[in-house]
């Protein structure tokens, strides 16, 4: 029972051992100890979706979950999944259909999409609008976010 | 913002946090998926000195059915249940409900223990519960008792749990032959929270409804059982007469709290609505 700890996780594939204060959520950890700062924080309550990172296999809200619980976890970030090349498409179908602006919600956004993605089937551009509701984007208006998406998904699996 | 300082512990076992809650009570906090408690710790709306992980407590993992009852496990994510087999078949309510509870991210992290717990009144799981006649198992050092989801809920955020007790389990009655269920909401953004919400639960034969209990949240303090409305539909052959039977009842069961995201009246109304359409829905699924 202690306001610190020592948390030993996987980060990108990389062994990550470091002391944290029990109060740091996850996005935290990653900015501040860890450099990581490509997850970002917009609302820190839960809302916004600009926190999104993958813990053991599934998008979380970064800010809702506390290092300390991430001890023994396998965490992915936006960097890890970017250099790993697995969202090349993806990321690609953004910047062909001007899926961003600001760039603020993108790594969130990227996440949740690969999410989709990796359920291995086309989705309807209702189904993918559901999906997304979770991540706000203040600059497109998400019809391009869902095109890019939309996209990736049918070259992935056809048309 | 950043939350406070607290201190933090994830017990291996159950009777580990029971002992923990004895002695901590109110200064405690469970912490289970956190999609509640973390907002309310980053805004520092809630201070804490310690913080219970009971994520790895291994006996309030999953969802079984048996004699007629389903279990489900406090620490049971919001994407489990919405995935799962035994609530698709004996549940179809919480089926039907699940999509709604708030977004991809945070149903792969939410508890379903977490959010009867907590007591949201715009949250979908405590009315199904209410609607459905759930039974929530609480353990304390002292021992363990079972409440009925109608007598659970007092008020916002307010439960019958007491500070040194743990939520384990929901025990839901399966669905039984010749009923149905039907479940709708209004929000503003899909996964945001209700505005208002209906849970329908009766025997339907032909068109005629019995045994009929109408839930409702996002209206007040608390999910709300309909009693007037209920009553107003129980025995009859759905029509429109009785659809404006059971709306007119509903005045008399509802007393909706109006804020900047919709008034009294409007809530009311919305709530009118959305029951005909369920109980429409209801009785053409067969």
């Amino acid at each position: 029972m202690d306001e610190f700890a020592d948390i030993e996780l996987t980060v990108n594939g990389e062994k990550i051992a470091k002391r944290v204060e029990a109060r740091q959520h996850l996005v935290d950890f990653l900015r501040i100890e860890l450099g990581l700062t490509g997850s970002h924080l917009g609302c820190e309550h839960g809302v916004c979706g600009a926190c999104t990172v993958k813990v053991d296999g599934s998008i979380v809200r970064g800010c809702l979950m506390l290092a300390i619980q991430a001890d023994g976890a396998d965490v992915w970030t936006i960097e890890g999944v970017s250099d790993s090349g697995e969202i090349e498409d993806l990321q690609e179908a953004f910047i062909n259909r001007n899926a961003l602006q600001c760039g603020y919600c993108t790594p969130g956004m990227l996440l949740t999409a690969a999410e989709m993605l990796e359920a291995g089937r086309k989705m309807t551009r209702a189904e993918i609008r559901e999906f997304l509701s979770g991540n706000y984007c203040r600059c497109t208006g998400y019809h391009a976010i869902v095109d890019a998406v939309e996209t990736t998904m049918e070259s992935r699996f056809g048309g | 913002m950043k939350a406070p300082r607290f201190a933090y512990i994830r017990p291996e076992s159950l009777d580990e946090v029971l002992e923990l809650l004895a002695e901590h009570g109110e200064e405690a906090r469970i912490l289970a998926g956190g999609q509640s408690l973390m907002p309310t710790l980053n805004m520092r709306l809630s201070r804490p000195r310690l913080l219970i992980d009971i994520n790895r407590i291994e006996e309030l993992k999953g969802i079984s059915f048996e004699d007629g009852t389903v279990r489900i496990g406090a620490l049971a994510r919001h994407a489990e249940v919405m995935d799962s087999p035994v609530v698709a078949e004996h549940l179809p309510m919480i089926a039907e409900a699940m999509p709604h509870v708030a977004h991809v991210a945070i149903r792969n992290r939410g508890t379903f223990g977490g959010s009867i717990a907590l007591a949201d009144p715009a949250a979908e799981l405590p009315a199904c519960a209410v609607a459905l006649g759930a039974e929530f198992v609480l353990a304390s050092a002292r021992g363990r008792r079972s409440v009925a989801a109608r007598s659970f809920f007092n008020g916002l955020y307010e439960t019958e749990r007491g500070d040194d007790e743990l939520l384990i389990e929901t025990r839901i009655p399966a669905i039984e032959p010749g009923y149905r269920s039907s479940f709708m909401e209004l929000a503003r953004r899909h996964g945001d929270f209700a505005l208002a919400g209906v849970c329908c639960h009766a025997k339907v034969d032909g068109n005629v409804l019995s045994d009929v209990r109408l839930a409702f949240f996002g209206s007040e303090d608390r999910p709300r059982f309909a009693d007037a409305a209920s009553a107003a539909a129980e025995g009859k052959a759905w029509s429109d007469d009785v659809k404006d039977a059971v709306k007119e009842a509903l005045g008399g069961d509802l007393d909706p709290i109006g804020n900047f995201h919709a008034s009294a009246a409007t809530r009311l109304h919305l709530a009118r609505v959305l029951t005909g359409r369920a109980i429409d829905r209801m009785v053409a699924a067969g």
